[in-house]
């Protein structure tokens, strides 16, 4: 099948975007970085779809011409899927900001809690010497 | 004619969630939807689940558009599988009308509730019935984002914080199926999945093995399988008990069917069965030592649920009728037990106020019918026979010895040892919650609170709220139960038996049972012992199902003749 290279090229440049982003920490850029891969993914459904053609309404055009109507389908019903999940996600970041002051994407309570059973674990020596090389490097990890 | 019937199990609560949602200012009516619309799928799945045993897989193009529209298939899986999910859904339904989360809770909104969960109910009756990969993706969105919803009702923090991991996974993982349908349908040019099985073989392998890993990984991921299962237990406990029971018992379980059914229809020839043995035992096991190490009952359970996910996966991975028939079988099993558990912690939540092990003590005594409800599903999870959980476990051992290479018998000797360690993690939860008096409890949270003064700075809040036992319930007033704890205290040296629990029923406050949510549990757990003693012929349907998914002809067959 012939393959259009510009296409291909974009959707995995806004993936690639996207997954940078999605590994912030910040839920807003997080959400940016999934409307990255969301749309990145849906120019991909279109280079899926083969060579581009004239719009497929019947009678129109010689049926051989057309373009493949399905992936549009396909990419509608994404985009929209898209829409709710980032109001929905920004709803939560405004959640969050209401209740932190930031969007930030909290740490589990039990991974926490666990974190902190092995700082304070000095019976253990080996613990206590990978967990405070752990503080030096990561200061910011017990402000939050 | 029966194939009529297939759309329903989508139709009637994708309805009853438009009508509930009109009636939201008339809680009575809605719930009455709510109820009446579940009871229907209840029948329509039982009447879906005899045609297909009977006369084959049911199969509907929707709209009329024969081979180019989407299919509904109802085959013996599917049709089992939506029994099961019905009855769960429906009983968790009447356990949260009697729990009235929906009126005094003001984390859970009432007029959201209904709709969102019969969407919910719709999404996954969709995702067994879908034909097509596409559908399939989109039952998928419906049920995630009824979830998405029921998770952070009410927004609260620890909602928020829970629900945004939840997210932004699922999310991530509807990507990478979006990437897999794309893949699959530029080298196959076509989205229909008995289509899809047809055209397989002659696509070229590589390309073949993307689109099944890009598959398996999605499912992975809403399966909870190790190593892509680390947000479950992170997600799930914070939402209501009800609606952790319904995510617990059918989510995954979805995820687990959609593995079932795109590895059987979709690559027969490439089982992929080490990677998928290796992945269960990892699932297994470490699940399960995270479930040892844990002192809520709700994060214990929902290890103890990643970990059987373990056993499902180890079916599927033989790949032979016994594994498959074996999987299934446990998958209907583990849907009824673990939403029953998560049920009864509910219960606990709501009489001892708190799901926290060490807080909780001498519920046997107190409520012995609760004692009884979380004593049977939580033997039966661990595999003590006679129950069902001991005949699934039976049966995937005996297909893993069947099998006989050395990764099986690691598989069979990874399964015995995580049912042991799944007895010994719910005999704990057992032994502090139910079995220990509550003077025990008491003076053991007393001790632990002491400890915890000294290191203010590392204090959690859930402990540092004084180290007091809560047999008391949102009954009491808060000022009645301080009252009686200050009184506990001061008898804390004195020999007689006296502690809060008993401060408290002397006055005769002693919190009741909730019957209306303990009836749906009781049924739950009466639906699992039905399972355990109708499990011969169960299990022979499971054996038709396997030979069914291995076969592939009954469902493709179905398939084409309808289109014709």
């Amino acid at each position: 099948m012939e393959m259009n290279a510009t296409l291909l090229l974009v959707c995995g440049g806004l993936v690639g975007c996207g997954v940078y982003l999605l590994l912030e920490r910040s839920l807003t850029r997080v959400l940016a970085g999934l409307v990255l891969i969301g749309n990145g993914i849906n120019v991909g459904f279109l280079a899926a779809g083969g060579p581009a053609g004239s719009s497929a309404f019947y009678g129109s055009a010689d049926p051989e011409d057309m373009a493949d109507p399905l992936p549009q389908a396909l990419v509608l019903t994404a985009i929209v899927i898209t829409l709710g999940t980032v109001a929905f996600l920004l709803a939560m970041a405004h959640r969050s900001w209401q209740l932190h002051g930031a969007d930030d994407v909290q740490d589990d309570v039990e991974d926490a809690a666990i974190r902190r059973l092995a700082v304070d674990d000095e019976t253990s020596v080996g613990h206590s010497a990978t967990t405070q090389g752990q503080e030096e490097d990561d200061p910011e990890e017990d402000d939050r | 004619m029966t194939s009529a019937l297939v759309p329903l199990p989508v139709v009637l609560p994708l309805l009853g969630s438009g009508a509930a949602l009109m009636m939201s200012r008339w809680p009575r009516a809605q719930r009455m939807v709510s109820v009446v619309v579940l009871a229907a799928v209840v029948v329509v799945a039982a009447l879906l689940l005899v045609a297909a045993d009977r006369e084959g897989p049911q199969v509907v193009w929707l709209g009329g558009w024969r081979e180019l529209g989407i299919a509904l298939v109802a085959d013996r899986l599917a049709a089992l599988m939506l029994l099961v999910s019905s009855i769960v859904t429906l009983a968790v339904l009447v356990y949260s009308i009697g729990q009235g989360v929906t009126d005094n809770d003001r984390e859970a909104p009432v007029s959201i509730y209904h709709p969102t969960f019969l969407t919910l109910v719709a999404g996954v009756s969709n995702a067994f019935l879908a034909g097509d990969l596409f559908n399939l993706f989109v039952s998928f969105e419906i049920l995630l984002f009824a979830s998405y919803v029921l998770l952070t009702l009410g927004g609260t923090a620890a909602r928020v914080r829970a629900g945004t991991i939840y997210v932004i996974v699922n999310v991530v993982s509807s990507a990478l199926f979006l990437i897999a349908i794309a893949t699959a349908y530029a080298s196959l040019g076509t989205l229909n999945l008995a289509q899809i099985g047809e055209r397989v073989p002659g696509l070229d392998a590589t390309t073949a093995l993307v689109v099944q890993l890009l598959l398996l990984t999605t499912f992975s991921i809403k399966a909870a399988v190790f190593p892509l299962s680390l947000w479950l237990p992170d997600s799930y406990p914070t939402a209501p008990a009800p609606v952790t029971a319904v995510f617990a018992g059918l989510l995954t379980k979805v995820g687990v069917y959609a593995i079932i059914r795109t590895q059987t229809l979709l690559f027969p020839d490439r089982p992929l069965t080490d990677l998928l043995l290796w992945a269960a035992l990892a699932t297994m096991l470490v699940g399960i030592l995270g479930a040892i190490a844990q002192s809520d009952i709700k994060r214990l359970l929902s290890f103890t649920l990643v970990s059987h996910i373990g056993y499902m996966v180890f079916g599927i991975g033989l790949a032979t009728q016994a594994g498959m028939s074996g999987a299934v079988f446990y998958v209907a099993h583990h849907i009824t037990v673990q939403t029953a558990l998560f049920l009864v912690v509910g219960l606990i939540e709501n009489l001892g106020g708190s799901s926290a092990l060490l807080r909780l003590g001498g519920l046997a005594s107190l409520y012995p019918l609760i004692g009884v409800l979380f004593f049977v599903p939580a033997m039966n999870l661990a595999g003590i026979p006679p129950l069902s959980g001991f005949i699934g476990k039976v049966g995937l051992l005996q297909a893993g010895i069947a099998d006989g290479s050395p990764l099986a018998w690691l598989l069979v000797a990874g399964g015995t040892v995580t049912s042991l360690l799944t007895l010994y993690a719910v005999a704990k939860a057992w032994a502090l919650a139910f079995w220990r008096t509550p003077r025990e409890a008491h003076e053991m949270a007393l001790q632990l609170g002491g400890e915890r003064e000294g290191d203010e700075e590392h204090e959690t809040p859930q402990v540092s709220a004084r180290g007091h036992v809560h047999l008391g319930s949102t009954v009491f007033a808060a000022g009645d139960v301080q009252e009686a704890t200050r009184a506990a205290d001061t008898d804390v040296s004195d020999d007689s038996e006296d502690d809060l629990f008993q401060l408290l029923e002397r006055e005769g406050r002693r919190p009741r049972p909730p019957w209306a949510m303990i009836l749906p549990t009781a049924g739950l757990v009466g639906v699992s012992l039905a399972i355990t003693v109708f499990a011969g012929p169960l299990y022979a349907l499971t054996d038709r199902a396997a030979s069914d998914l291995l076969l592939r002809t009954p469902y493709l067959e179905a398939v084409q003749e309808a289109g014709r």
